[in-house]
């Protein structure tokens, strides 16, 4: 089956069969190997992505099901060749060990902040519930997302 | 040493040595360029799948891949018979035992590999798992340790000669049975309490893998693959598979965490070589998440029958520890051969008292294989447990406070090096003032006084802490060693002409940092700003021979390594900088980063311009070669002892069960701070581990040996909701005898925190008469408990 999705910016369109999860076709059809896969049920948020603005676990939908979408995945976080104030804040801040989980907590933690630029520690903490990181005990995450808030400028991302 | 040294800062705003500075590897990983195994895409790789028994024990009659075979897409299926011809049947595992690669004769434990599949795509290989058909009679089924032991109970490894009962081994021991018996005949009061550390997983949120490239023509294996000591790997395959060391390059990129499971050699990577062998094309095996959490390493799965003695007052007299450990279906702990049950032999503690006396078991069981996983420090995590749960039955025993009974009990800080009853020697510390340092933090004096209110109105509220004494950094060669290869590590350092320099460890990072510690760690000793230092690492051909990344043994082990060969750098330099300055070595005093003639500060020469000088045209004296390299092997004298006191606040709600955990503060004294940003980093993420595995996480199994924490629906792991804002803590004791005085702290929190939780919750429902019950106390268990009817987490469910 054919598929077109925009991916930053970018169409792509590949024959997939109609199974294919999106975070496959990412990573395999496409190799854009920033999203990664963390478990079978749908529970660690390690892949997510937004499609059309709003965050998603792209093992829970079909590529088929992106037709036609705007997907943006971590690679389109850096803009003009300058990092994101969220890649910004996972670096100054720690809030991240072994990567596995970072893209996809960046991607929720981004958008957690466009939403709501004043956006409370807790309700962060809520809000990046869905996503399991093993390595940082959250913390730094928190921090993290925290700094992007303040330092996020008022251009607003996707 | 203090905790903050000042030091210079390089052009680039980093540290000149130790101190905090953003990690340099971060770069690539927030830009979503990390190279992960499944990351590894070769031209012409095929993808393979494994086949997994749905029976913890089962007779295989026959395979039938016919229908697998015909396919499209798929290459080839292997079986136990296929690699039997192959004498690839059965591998060793890391304890001297041995682990079905394909299961031939039956199979031992749910989950267990039966077939591989190879075929042009992930999802067609998985495909072809369905269509083969294997026809199992199914044998009754040991998912109990204890029932292990029973007289009539089906043998699991009947593949073992003459083997008659479930053994893996009878007894093991520790300490003086009679000194400790006597001691407890003499004491006012004795308590004892059945513990279980139930069967928990690490679960990193990368799953195992590996891409295997056998090049049919040189005969060069390389294989990307998820592990924690590829050097190691690389030796075993050699010994495995019969392939040439020096053909073999085990490559081991990024890796999406580690925490003990990625130590073992697992089915899936040797299957992955044999299925590029066989098809001549590079394969790719990467597990789901329900394979990593039913397959690979779990952790614990210990039952510990736990005995304290004391006087009236409170002085610790003994502790005893009757252990029976589960090992699964294999033998498949990856620890030091001389240390069949780990080091759990340090359950003695922080607590100075002279009898301690530990037995342990191990037997088979129709479950997984592993053990020793899950920042366990090699099982101390286990004694930890053990020892601070016991400390707070006998406080409640004697109704006096927990904190009051361990300042009673700590070490002191004279008593160091501390030579322990089951023959450890503690190298520093000063544990009392820890302990005050977290009971100040926390605010203890003061809590006790809202938790008298709080019971008063009905309201339950649970103070807990745990003292923790781990010795890491294994280990001393005489002593250690892993399947006969000691336990000590290379580093290599090159200084570039212009003085950027690139150092190459044996260790192998999961999210650790190595790429900033260990540049920090040179650039201590050198004085070379840490951006001018590249760490290399993770790459058998490129890097010397070591033993890997567990047991908190990189720093202690191979941090040293890195820091000694450092100073063999300088100690070339000065020759090179007594030769351009036309004076005697002797001359020469060292000040960060320069060699200058003593007296007269002036005169000197940098590291830099030495690089320079000793790559260029400078006549040097007699036998000493150019340029500004060395090498060296540490083999360290013995391990570090790193420590801490933790201290946990919890509320629970009597009439659900619900514990929250309301703060948490941390003081830990891992002697020297490479980078304490990281190091903190090290120890939240070890505290999320103990809240976890306290309150969340369980392998359970139900009578037929069904795995019921199969995924994560099942198997709980604690997310930002349970986890609150850590408040951390330090004090520094060096190690005397480490080369920077770090001690390591990779596992320390994982290692202490648990007991801290669990104690904290006990201390909330003790009002109902509850003085233990097993983890995780979910609320279901929490308000069995407070019925007087808590869970057992080590029986089959029903
Ligand atoms: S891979 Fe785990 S939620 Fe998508
Ligand atoms: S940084 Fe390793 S899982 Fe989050």
């Amino acid at each position: 089956m054919q598929v077109s999705v925009n991916i930053n910016g970018v169409e792509h369109s590949r024959d997939v069969e109609p199974r294919t999860l999106l975070v496959h076709f990412i990573r395999d059809d496409l190799q854009m190997r920033g999203t990664h896969w963390g478990c079978d049920t749908s529970n660690c948020g390690a892949c997510t992505v937004w499609v059309d603005g709003a965050p998603v676990k792209s093992c829970t939908m079909l590529a088929v099901q992106a037709e036609g979408a705007e997907v943006t995945t971590v690679e389109g976080l850096v803009k003009d060749g300058a990092l994101d104030p969220i890649q910004e804040g996972f670096t100054e801040c720690h809030g991240l060990q072994c990567g596995y989980c970072t893209p996809g907590m960046m991607m929720t933690g981004r958008w957690l902040v466009d939403q709501n630029p004043n956006i409370t520690r807790e309700e962060i903490r809520e809000g990046i519930s869905g996503n399991i990181c093993r390595c940082t005990g959250y913390k730094n995450i928190l921090d993290a997302i925290e700094y992007a808030r303040d330092h996020a400028n008022s251009e607003v991302s996707a | 040493m203090t905790a903050v040294e000042e030091v210079p800062t390089s052009a680039a705003g980093n540290p000149i040595g130790f101190g905090r500075m953003v990690r340099k590897e971060d770069v690539r990983f927030v830009r979503g360029e990390g190279n992960y195994v499944d990351d590894v895409n070769l031209p012409g790789m095929l993808h393979g799948a494994i086949l997994r028994s749905p029976f913890a024990h089962a007779k295989i009659n026959s395979i039938d891949t016919s229908a697998a075979l015909e396919l499209p897409g798929v290459v080839a299926v292997v079986t136990g018979k296929d690699l039997e011809g192959l004498g690839l049947a059965w591998m060793p595992t890391l304890s001297y035992d041995t682990q079905a690669v394909l299961a031939t004769d039956k199979v031992r434990f749910q989950g267990q590999e039966v077939a591989f599949v190879i075929a042009e795509s992930r999802y067609i290989a998985r495909d072809a798992l369905e269509l083969i058909d294997v026809d199992y009679d199914p044998l009754p089924v040991v998912a109990d340790a204890k029932k292990a032991l029973d007289p009539g109970a089906p043998i699991i490894r009947d593949d073992k000669e003459g083997k008659t009962d479930n053994i893996v081994y009878e007894k093991w021991e520790a300490g003086d049975e009679a000194v400790t018996d006597a001691a407890f005949a003499g004491a006012d009061v004795v308590v004892t309490q059945e513990i279980l550390y139930p069967r928990v997983h690490p679960s990193p949120m990368e799953t195992c893998g590996s891409v295997a490239h056998m090049d049919p023509v040189t005969g060069k294996l390389i294989l990307w693959t998820t592990t924690q000591a590829p050097h190691a790997h690389r030796t075993v395959y050699a010994l495995v598979a019969g392939l040439p060391e020096h053909k073999i390059q085990v490559i081991s990129p990024d890796v999406g965490g580690g925490f003990g499971n990625k130590v073992p050699i697992y089915p899936g990577y040797v299957l992955s070589i044999v299925g590029s062998i066989v098809a001549k094309r590079p394969v790719k095996w990467m597990e789901d998440r329900s394979e990593n959490l039913m397959s690979t390493g779990f952790a614990r799965d210990y039952h510990m029958t736990t005995s304290i003695a004391s006087t009236k007052e409170g002085k610790i007299l003994g502790v005893k520890v009757d252990v029976l450990a589960d090992h699964g279906a294999f033998n498949g702990v990856a620890q030091p051969t001389n240390y069949p049950a780990g080091f759990f032999s340090i359950f003695s503690g922080s607590y100075d008292y002279p009898a301690a006396y530990c037995k342990v078991k191990a037997v088979y069981t129709n479950k997984a294989p592993g053990g020793v996983a899950y920042a366990c420090s090699f099982r101390i995590t286990e004694a930890v447990y053990a020892i601070e749960r016991i400390v707070d039955c006998l406080a409640q025993e004697l109704k006096m406070d927990p904190a009051e009974l361990r300042l009673k009990n700590l070490l002191r800080p004279e008593q160091f090096p501390y030579k322990s009853p089951t023959g450890w020697e503690y190298d520093s510390g000063e544990y009392e003032k820890t302990m005050k340092v977290a009971m100040e933090m926390v605010g203890y004096d003061e809590l006790r006084k809202e938790q008298a209110e709080k019971r008063a109105k009905g309201e339950y509220m649970g103070i807990g802490i745990s003292f923790f004494t781990e010795g890491v950094g294994a280990g001393p060669r005489k002593h250690m060693d892993i399947l006969g290869l000691g336990m000590a590590d290379g580093c290599d350092l090159r200084v570039h002409p212009t003085g950027k320099a690139q150092v190459r460890l044996s260790v192998q990072t999961q999210g650790q940092g190595h790429e900033t510690t260990f540049a920090q760690i040179v650039s201590h000793e050198l004085g070379i700003p840490p951006e001018d230092i590249e760490v290399i690492h993770g790459d058998t051909d490129n890097t010397p021979f070591g033993l890997g990344t567990y047991g908190s043994r990189s720093t202690p082990v191979s941090g040293a390594a890195a820091a000694l060969v450092a100073r063999k750098v300088r100690d070339r330099a000065r020759i090179v900088a007594a030769a351009a300055l036309e004076c005697a070595p002797d001359d020469l005093e060292w000040e960060l980063g320069r060699w200058f003639v003593k007296g007269d500060p002036e005169r000197g020469k940098t590291i830099q311009e030495i690089a320079m000088a000793a790559h260029g045209s400078l006549e040097l004296p007699e036998g000493v070669e150019g340029h500004l390299d060395a090498q060296v092997v540490y083999n360290p004298p013995d391990l570090t002892y790193p420590y801490g006191c933790y201290i946990c606040v919890v509320d629970v709600d009597p009439g659900t069960g619900q514990v929250k955990v309301r703060r948490f503060v941390a003081v830990d004294d891992c002697g020297t701070r490479i980078n304490p940003m990281i190091v903190e980093g090290q120890v939240h993420g070890g505290l999320a581990d103990g809240v976890g595995m306290a309150l969340m996480e369980l392998i359970a199994f139900d009578e037929d040996g069904n795995n019921l924490g199969g995924s994560f629906m099942d198997y709980l792991l604690p997310t930002s909701m349970e986890c609150p804002d850590w408040e951390l803590g330090e004090t520094v004791t060096p190690s005397p005898h480490h080369p920077i005085g770090a001690k390591g702290v990779g596992e320390s929190a994982t290692v202490g925190s648990p007991a801290a939780v669990v104690n904290a919750v006990i201390d909330a429902i003790a009002p109902f008469g509850v003085r233990h019950a097993d983890m995780p106390l979910t609320p279901a268990n929490v308000w069995r408990a407070i019925q007087g009817n808590p869970i057992r987490t080590d029986m089959a469910v029903e």
